[in-house]
């Protein structure tokens, strides 16, 4: 008598394909052993939009009790395996509520394991990841955030080989053989077995990991929220401490942040013309002005949407760069005026060094060029 | 909360009140009874889309503001759809707004008229009462209006031109009070109230300014100077709060609606008492129950009756939404047998009973004696309901009084062809 669950966290629109096909194959691998589940997505956080994180859930029981039993609540959460599906995830989730920041394991049981798809090590990963009060283990699947989506299917194989890296770390969930009879294709197959023999999970422990507290707030009451479904805009304010002559637009709290981002605007603050292109287009009005009529594109607020860069008159003035090449959402303005030659430096390691980064959107022929890429 | 307390008619000394006033009357049909209303009001943006028997209403209004007597933004939208739309907003941004319309042409707004309600906007609007097609039909039938009886909209029917006119005012001060913030239809039954024409008195605008005060939006204005966002998006962690507003409004609008009452009756010498008219009702032993129009062959069956010596009485309903649950079950406790007469219809309801039947059932479901309740539907299409089918309906319920063969847990059709 037994009930599993694996929850998926995703890149929306981006991934959905890829989330339900690994719920689904849970569920079927599960019912060739005579086990009953059900595949499901979290509906209202992930009314799927293109980047935003997105859950879906497979549980998997003995006895259709069990299954009810535990399915009589909204969500999963002490699931045996979190698989994230794109490893800027690990930074947190901001699901479509406005929950605050939700650490990447938080609905992870103590002692279950994560699994994510990344190019990095474990230990990177783990830096990002906030410290789950209980130790847990973390396999890495070793591939980039695959394209799987709603519009376009690309058939990478990340379904199968986390199916297969699940059987690995949760037998108790599914086991290989019924992994592998739920797929008809015998290179797929061996897909799935490759990532069974070479996923290698390292535990967690409970001092591991970012210790900052993720952010959180209060849901209002109908007493205490504002009638009539409005929504404040923020005060204006004009004197930003330590910030003379500049201008940091006030940003409400409860909106969502970063997560979203898969990618992070850097600026070269020497070629830049000050010609407040990028501040004015940026959907977010994530640009700070600086004292000196810099634009300094705030980390807390930029969802990554890669306008700025378009936008940006200047031949690589402003550069988007893969988000796993960032620790922290430290303004670069300032890192720039403290050490302009450390700064250049800096710019320079982040734009050669990180893997390009994107959802095939950036210019027409690009999903050709990547596939072309991938299979020479 | 406090519990809501029962809606009395204030006694008013109607000399005093009569007195000093600048008052006309008029020889006027109900649909200019309201277009005088929208003028006194002093409304500021009105939207129109011609459908009958509303469209006599937004032609009253039209050619006040071609004689030059009334001036107010007046748009012709393209479709009912954009006509609530545009009022919508322009109640959001503090302008006072005045909408109407009838039939499918109500129905064909229904997304502006549950956002409407859903965003706390007020509007008053007026539904010339139609049957919904099909079959294609002018007369009336109050399906239209009550479409929306769910949503947060406050529904009043009204009998006559002088109580659309009054009602109109008054649904305004209660629509925009921010303790409420809801729109407001008055129900008028097309052709029968909006069509015909009889002697109004048309208040003065010294009158009128004295009993409503200008409609202020206050903080949640949608203005430049005070920036605010509306209709968000929203997931479950908020709906079930935001739904819970709106009850509490729908629920204070009681106490709003019985201020409003107190002071019409006060300031302009008649108004009546909130929610319910009562006919004849003391000592009656049977009382029939309806809404809008059919009050007047409903009154003339029951002297008859009366003069019979039948102990019946007449109970009208002015307002569906909020529903006058306290006044019917202080009003029909004692009584021994109820009859609910429908121009409207539920199909596959209980009982096969019409929405007023069905919503006066479940108001008296609690009381320890409750009266047995017999359930018609009559006059639909604008069929007539003529003083002797009133009278065959007072002897059913007579006969379901004292135990005879009449089914309380069945609808009866009247005036229909078999
Ligand atoms: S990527 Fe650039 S344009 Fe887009 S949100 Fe971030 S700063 Fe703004
Ligand atoms: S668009 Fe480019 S050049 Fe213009 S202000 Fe922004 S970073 Fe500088």
């Amino acid at each position: 008598m037994s009930t599993g669950s694996v929850e998926v966290v995703y890149r929306g629109i981006f991934q959905k394909t890829l989330a339900k096909n690994i719920c689904r194959g849970i569920v079927f691998a599960a019912k060739t052993q005579g086990r009953i589940g059900l595949a499901f997505g979290r509906y209202s956080d992930s009314p799927e939009r293109n980047g935003i994180p997105a859950k879906q859930f497979a549980v998997v029981s003995d006895t259709e009790e069990e299954l009810e039993e535990y399915l009589s609540r909204y969500e999963p959460d002490n699931n045996d395996v979190t698989i994230c599906a794109d490893d800027t995830l690990c930074k947190g989730v901001e699901s479509w509520a406005w929950y605050g920041l939700q650490p990447i394991n938080k609905l992870l049981k103590p002692n279950g394991t994560l699994l994510v798809t990344s190019m990095r090590l474990a230990d990177g990963l783990i830096r990002d990841i906030h410290r789950k009060g209980a130790p847990y283990e973390l396999g890495v699947v070793k591939g980039t955030a695959s394209f799987s989506g709603l519009w376009v299917y690309k058939d990478d194989h990340t379904d199968v080989r986390l199916l297969g890296a699940l059987a690995k770390v949760a037998p108790e969930v599914v086991s290989l053989d019924a992994v592998l009879e739920g797929i008809d294709d015998s290179v797929k197959q061996a897909s799935a077995r490759k990532a069974y023999d070479m996923v290698e999970p390292v535990p967690v422990a409970v001092d591991q990991g970012n210790d900052e507290v993720p952010y959180e707030f209060d849901l209002p009451g109908y007493t205490t929220m504002e009638e009539c479904l409005v929504i404040r805009g923020m005060e204006k304010q004009h004197d930003v401490p330590g910030w003379d002559g500049g201008y940091v637009p006030v940003r409400n709290p409860t909106f969502k942040k970063y997560t979203t981002r898969t990618m992070r605007p850097v600026i070269n603050f020497e070629t830049c013309t000050k010609c407040t292109i990028c501040w004015l287009q940026c959907p977010d009005t994530c640009f700070d002005v600086t004292p000196d009529g810099h634009y300094d594109a705030n980390m807390e607020a930029c969802c990554g949407c890669g306008v700025c860069e378009a936008v940006c008159p200047v031949d690589q003035c402003i550069t988007m760069v893969n988000e796993e090449a960032f620790t922290d959402n430290a303004s670069q303005w300032e890192m720039w005026t403290n050490d302009k030659e450390n700064y250049s430096e800096w710019l320079a390691a982040k734009i050669s060094a990180q893997p390009a980064r994107s959802h095939g959107f950036h210019h027409i022929g690009q999903y050709a060029e990547e596939i072309a890429h991938e299979s020479s | 909360m406090n519990p809501p307390r029962t809606a009395t008619a204030k006694k008013v000394d109607i000399q005093a009140a009569r007195a000093p006033r600048g008052e006309s009357e008029e020889l006027i049909s109900g649909s200019e009874a309201v277009s005088h209303a929208v003028k006194l009001a002093d409304v500021d943006v009105i939207t129109a889309y011609p459908i009958r028997p509303y469209d006599t209403v937004m032609q009253y209004v039209s050619q006040m503001i071609a004689d030059g007597e009334f001036d107010c933004e007046y748009i012709v939208a393209e479709s009912e759809h954009s006509q609530f739309e545009i009022v919508k907003h322009a109640s959001a941004v503090g302008a006072r707004v005045f909408c109407g319309s009838s039939g499918v042409g109500w129905l064909y707004a229904f997304e502006a008229l549950a956002v409407t309600a859903g965003l706390r906007l007020p509007m008053v609007a007026m539904v010339g009462n139609r049957a919904l097609d099909d079959p294609g039909a002018f007369g009336v039938e109050h399906n239209d209006a009550l479409s929306v009886r769910d949503l947060g909209w406050m529904l009043a029917w009204v009998a006559t031109a002088q109580e659309a006119l009054d009602t109109a005012l008054i649904a305004y001060r209660v629509a925009e009070d921010s303790r409420v913030f809801l729109p407001c239809a008055i129900s008028c039954d097309g052709a029968f109230l909006t069509h015909s024409q009889s002697i109004v008195k048309v208040p003065s605008q010294e009158m009128v300014d004295n009993f409503l005060p200008p409609y202020d939006r206050g903080d949640k204005q949608l203005h430049p100077d005070n920036p605010v966002t509306i209709a968000p998006q929203a997931n479950e962690d908020w709906v079930m709060e935001i739904r819970r507003q709106s009850d509490m409004a729908a629920r204070r609008a009681r106490e709003v609606i019985i201020e409003a009452y107190d002071d019409f009756n006060d300031k302009f010498g008649r108004g009546g008492e909130p929610f319910i008219e009562r006919y004849m009702m003391e000592d009656a032993e049977v009382v029939l129950v309806g809404m809008g129009t059919l009050a007047m062959p409903v009154k003339v069956a029951v002297r008859k009756m009366r003069a019979e010596g039948k102990k019946v009485g007449f109970l009208r309903v002015r307002w569906f939404r909020p529903f006058p649950t306290l006044e019917l079950q202080e009003a029909l406790s004692g009584v021994h047998a109820v009859g609910v007469i429908d121009r409207d219809y539920s199909f596959g309801s209980s009982f096969h009973s019409g929405a007023l039947a069905n919503d006066l059932r479940s108001a008296l479901y609690p009381l320890a004696t409750r009266p047995k309740v017999v359930s018609f539907i009559a006059g639909l299409g604008g069929r007539e309901v003529s003083t002797d089918n009133v009278i065959d309906i007072t002897n059913s319920v007579f006969a379901a009084a004292n135990g005879g063969d009449i089914d309380d847990q069945d609808t009866y059709w009247i005036g229909v062809r078999e």
